[in-house]
């Protein structure tokens, strides 16, 4: 998974997307993640990054990242990597 | 090197054109202590959830009553309206204050006299009173609210048997105009039964007529129909001075004042709009005042209410059990109390703030009690920031009719605490357990045993 390429990121939390016109707003962490997920970095480097940089257990982790990628994914701001490839 | 805190990562959708003249409406002020203690100490204590009531607030709520009525009118008595909450430990701080007792059953009645209310100080009110209820009400010489013909007539006969005069009061229902109006209690003013009810009292003469009732609604939005109903009352009052020149003692106005709680499907939240204890005073006050009695004849006025003086006083302390996402998106929240000890959540939408602190983000959810039950809905919809497992709420303004009508369902009930004056907490009722659950059950010998 991957966020779309057109998809505008602020550093403020404000995502847009111009292709549908839709606007979002991220919390801070929510903004990292889509950040690294822009470096193209996969999920486990993610929540390993997120493990040592917060004081949270890894099935939080497990838990809230699986959630927010559904919601990234439900929103369309982001692409499948078997999409990116073929 | 210290680890950051942690917050759920959310994204929003920004919707345009949907936002209210309000904007947001966001609880953004966590709520991390009660009366200086903190919400944290206390579930570590006393578990959760946990039900914690401010002595502080009760007597500052009934102050400002009292002082509400007693600036407009000259002889004004509360009555503790013990179906409210009826835990001793609040009864008694009403009572501490001067306030009578007001039952409707049985129980109630011997839990008053249990708490040391004078039998002369408890008005009986209430469609259900047993011959031994009424028996010992007539000994203890307490007022006693006649509510139909049925038991007007049973008076007649107790007074013939115990050779005793009982002190009685008529319970009249009347148009106020509002709507719903509670014809199913006492006597209807307007179709001329309540003036057959005192013809009768008076003509057989064998119960002594003290007094007057009304009780028009509950959570009433509107002072205005107190002061009709406190006209009609009058209007009776002076009707029987005329008639049988006889005075009446008391007008008992009833209770149903409406607190701060937000009432479902109310576009502006209860506390900006609900009434406060000054306009029901005045209106009240002025009808009697207005209605022609004598300066020396003036009938003491007699006040139930029971939610307006208690509700502020009462928090339920809850946790997170979970976080979950519905089919539609939508985030829902799982609490450890729902409708079973949180009744009143049927009618209200109940202010509930985190007890930690958090970011600026917020996430609107819909939040859930913990009962097997798809009707276990404690908000449909509320804006909060992001809530994790074992994270505490407060829900505000729940001191009136849950500590009562909460249900032994599922869960068993939580215990309840009060912090004192001096912020000291008391346990006042404990939580149940399964010991206290089965006291009251019976076993037949025959089902004791089985095998599978």
């Amino acid at each position: 998974m991957k966020i779309k390429k057109n998809i505008a990121l602020s550093d403020t939390g404000f995502v847009f997307n111009p292709a549908s016109g839709d606007s979002f707003s991220v919390n801070p962490i929510g903004l990292e993640i889509m950040k690294l997920l822009q470096e193209n970095k996969s999920h486990e480097v993610i929540k390993k990054h997120l493990l040592e940089t917060y004081s949270v257990d890894k099935d939080t982790i497990e838990k809230d990242f699986y959630d927010f990628a559904k919601m990234l994914e439900q929103f369309k701001v982001t692409e499948s990597d078997e999409k990116k490839e073929s | 090197m210290k680890k950051l805190q942690y917050e759920r990562p959310l994204i929003q959708r920004l919707n345009t054109g949907l936002m209210n003249k309000f904007g947001m409406k966001t609880e953004y002020t966590p709520h991390t202590h009660i009366d200086e203690v903190s919400v944290k100490s206390l579930i570590k204590e006393f578990g959760s959830p946990l039900f914690v009531i401010s002595e502080k607030t009760i007597r500052n709520t009934y102050k400002e009553a009292n002082r509400a009525f007693k600036t407009r009118y000259p002889k004004v008595q509360f009555a503790w309206s013990y179906k409210t909450n009826y835990i001793n430990a609040v009864c008694n701080v009403f009572h501490q204050e001067g306030s009578w007792a007001e039952v409707v059953s049985g129980f109630e009645y011997h839990k008053a006299l249990n708490n040391g209310v004078p039998g002369s100080k408890i008005i009986f009110n209430g469609p259900d009173k047993s011959e031994d209820d009424l028996r010992a009400a007539i000994n203890n010489e307490s007022p006693i609210h006649i509510d139909h013909l049925d038991e007007l007539y049973h008076l007649n006969e107790l007074a013939v048997e115990m050779n005793k005069r009982p002190k009685v009061a008529i319970r009249v229902n009347m148009d106020t105009g509002v709507y719903p109006m509670w014809d199913r209690f006492g006597f209807n003013y307007e179709n001329g039964q309540a003036w057959d009810a005192i013809n009768k009292i008076i003509l057989a003469d064998k119960l002594d007529l003290v007094g007057l009732h009304s009780h028009i609604g509950t959570f009433m939005l509107s002072p205005s129909a107190y002061g009709v109903a406190a006209s009609k009352l009058s209007d009776l009052a002076l009707g029987i001075k005329k008639k049988y020149k006889k005075n009446i003692l008391y007008l008992d106005m009833g209770g149903g004042f409406a607190s701060k709680n937000t009432l479902k499907g109310s576009f502006l939240q209860g506390v900006d709009t609900n009434p406060n204890f000054d306009q029901f005073a005045e209106a009240i006050s002025t009808a009697i005042l207005n209605a022609g009695f004598g300066t020396d004849e003036l009938p003491l006025l007699v006040l139930e209410t029971g939610r307006a003086l208690i509700d502020d006083a009462g928090y339920l302390l809850g946790s997170v059990i979970s976080n979950k996402r519905l089919s539609d998106g939508r985030r829902a929240t799982i609490l450890d109390f729902g409708v079973n000890v949180m009744f009143t959540s049927f009618w209200y939408d109940h202010k509930i703030s985190p007890a930690q602190d958090f970011g600026n983000y917020t996430e609107d959810s819909v939040l859930y009690g913990p009962l097997c039950m798809n009707i276990d809905v404690i908000r449909e919809h509320i804006t909060l920031p992001p809530l994790k497992r074992n994270d505490h709420v407060v829900v505000h303004t729940v001191g009136a009719y849950n500590m009562t009508q909460w249900m032994q369902f599922i869960a068993l009930r939580p215990a309840v605490v009060m912090i004192d004056m001096k912020n000291k907490v008391h346990l006042i009722r404990k939580r149940e357990n399964l010991e206290y659950l089965e006291a009251c059950e019976v076993k037949p010998d025959y089902l004791k045993s089985f095998k599978l």
